[in-house]
């Protein structure tokens, strides 16, 4: 096995959609949380195989997507010191701040890089004794366990110009806002694959508990994705709400414990302001004060700015599921992955972008979406 | 050998250069070594070798898959785990079957 074809088989993909339309006797509204569900259902058309009943809704786990306007400004204005080399994931750098986004800052002549890793910065550190080094560390609890580390190995080879700009956020506090908000639709979750690779899963069970909402631990490929849906069609047709983890390959019920030991040495919880959506109690990581050296807050000031957010964009509502990106008057022109106007448009795991990138568009030529399911075996 | 995604999927995906947080992708360790303390390897994803911290995998052998994320592997995948949803599958075919009026 090679863990990627087998799941894109399209023999296995219509067996799960038949399993799935035999087992609905009813609409059903699904969410799936994640940014990188939501990039694979809409590429491969997984919500147009469905039973007309069910529904999925994009969740808000896109971390580019939420990551506070207040945070992208305060990630520029360190950018622009002729002291700092600033080092990001590549997505962050179209995502607008108030003034513009990170490659405007980049031709201006800041010196701002792209990494594939958090653990790449830190190497850049130790070669640039003379540049202060700093990383964008966000991320959902997934990235999480490599921006730990970065910061960890940092102090470890006592690499006093590399610090960090923290805003992380956590998966479990939003499912519960979602739940909690009036107008709530979502019956169902597909819960975050990746996210519980690293924490397990244990936290939903409180939750899919308290709220009698089925939370289904989901992969990513069309494979997992339609037997996601068909786990958690099943349960809400029973009447259970019970965690059950589709993702067994990947996924522990505990997660990973040397991983989730290095997070809590690192990080603690604090509350986060969310893109969109606004304070959410509880939902985020914040370095702890062990390692307050490398936090870049404390190392640059850049408190009090004045943050300036498009007036047309529905990012917000797109996020919480309650709009789906075509509902939006600026979708596809005047906010376009180009000149995008919100961080939904931005990232290929926004929902905005998705649906632009795979034709999506009301009134648009359909565009041929996503290459076609593989099919596993003969002759490959 | 097939492999089992080329470098255009990946680029078409953009995991390597633009990186969407949160996809892990399986790659098959060729290779491991120790660097400041920590447990480092290489990893192959379809014919890209990378670099990846393997330090919290440390039961991992060269030729086992890990999920790798921004060059940190966060599990190993357990390959009896991989087919279950295969075999359920089968089950389901077999099941189909047994609806189907005889002609």
């Amino acid at each position: 096995m090679k863990y990627l074809d087998e799941y894109r088989d399209t023999e296995a993909a219509r067996k799960l959609t038949a399993a799935i339309a035999r087992t609905v006797t009813r609409p059903w509204t699904i969410m799936e949380i994640c940014g990188g569900q939501t990039h694979s259902i809409v590429r491969y058309g997984i919500d147009q195989l469905l039973p007309p009943g069910i529904e999925l809704v994009h969740g808000p786990g896109c971390p580019v997507c939420v990551t506070a306007l207040e945070m992208i400004d305060r990630a520029h204005a360190i950018a622009a010191r002729p002291e700092v080399i600033f080092c990001s994931f590549g997505d962050m750098l179209r995502v607008p701040g108030s003034r513009g986004d990170m490659l405007q800052l980049r031709s201006q002549g800041s010196d701002v890089r792209v990494v594939y890793s958090p653990l790449d910065a830190v190497n850049l550190a130790a070669a640039r004794p003379d540049r202060q080094v700093v990383f964008f560390a966000i991320g959902f609890e997934t990235t999480a366990p490599a921006n730990a580390m970065a910061v960890w190995l940092a102090r470890q080879r006592r690499l006093t110009n590399f610090s960090v700009l923290v805003s992380h956020v956590l998966v479990p506090p939003a499912i519960t806002a979602i739940l909690q908000a009036p107008g709530n639709r979502v019956q169902g979750f597909l819960g975050p694959g990746h996210v519980c690779t690293v924490m397990g899963y244990t936290e939903y069970e409180p939750i899919a508990l308290h709220y009698h909402v089925p939370v289904v631990i989901t992969g990513f490929e069309p494979i997992d994705l339609l037997d996601g849906v068909l786990r958690a069609v099943r349960q809400l047709e029973d009447g259970r709400a019970e965690v059950e983890n589709q993702y067994g390959r990947a996924v522990r019920r505990e997660g990973n414990a040397a991983s989730r030991r290095l997070i809590e040495d690192v990080f603690e919880v604090c509350d986060r302001k969310w893109r969109g959506v606004g304070l959410i109690p509880k939902s985020g990581y914040r370095l702890r004060s062990e390692y307050r050296d490398h936090d870049a807050e404390r190392r640059f000031d850049v408190d009090d700015l004045e943050t300036e957010e498009s007036s047309v964009c529905i990012s917000g509502e797109v996020l919480k599921g309650m709009k789906k990106p075509h509902d939006c008057p600026a979708f596809g022109t005047q906010c376009t992955p180009q000149t995008p106007l919100g961080a939904t448009m931005v990232s290929a795991e926004g929902a905005c972008a998705a649906y632009y990138a795979y034709g999506r568009r009301l009134g648009a030529s359909p565009v041929p979406a996503a290459p076609p399911l593989v099919q596993v075996g003969g002759g490959r | 050998m097939p492999q089992s995604f080329g470098p255009a999927v990946i680029r078409s995906l953009g995991i390597l250069e633009e990186g969407p947080m949160c996809l892990a992708i399986p790659g098959k360790v060729t290779e491991t070594y120790r660097q400041h303390d920590l447990l480092m390897g290489k990893v192959d994803f379809g014919g890209i070798a990378k670099r990846v911290c393997l330090e919290h995998v440390p039961e991992v052998r060269i030729g086992d898959y890990v999920l790798v994320h921004v060059g940190f592997a966060l599990s190993t995948i357990d390959e009896d785990e991989a087919r279950r949803v295969f075999e359920v599958l089968d089950g389901m075919n077999q099941l189909d079957e047994l609806r189907v009026p005889s002609p």
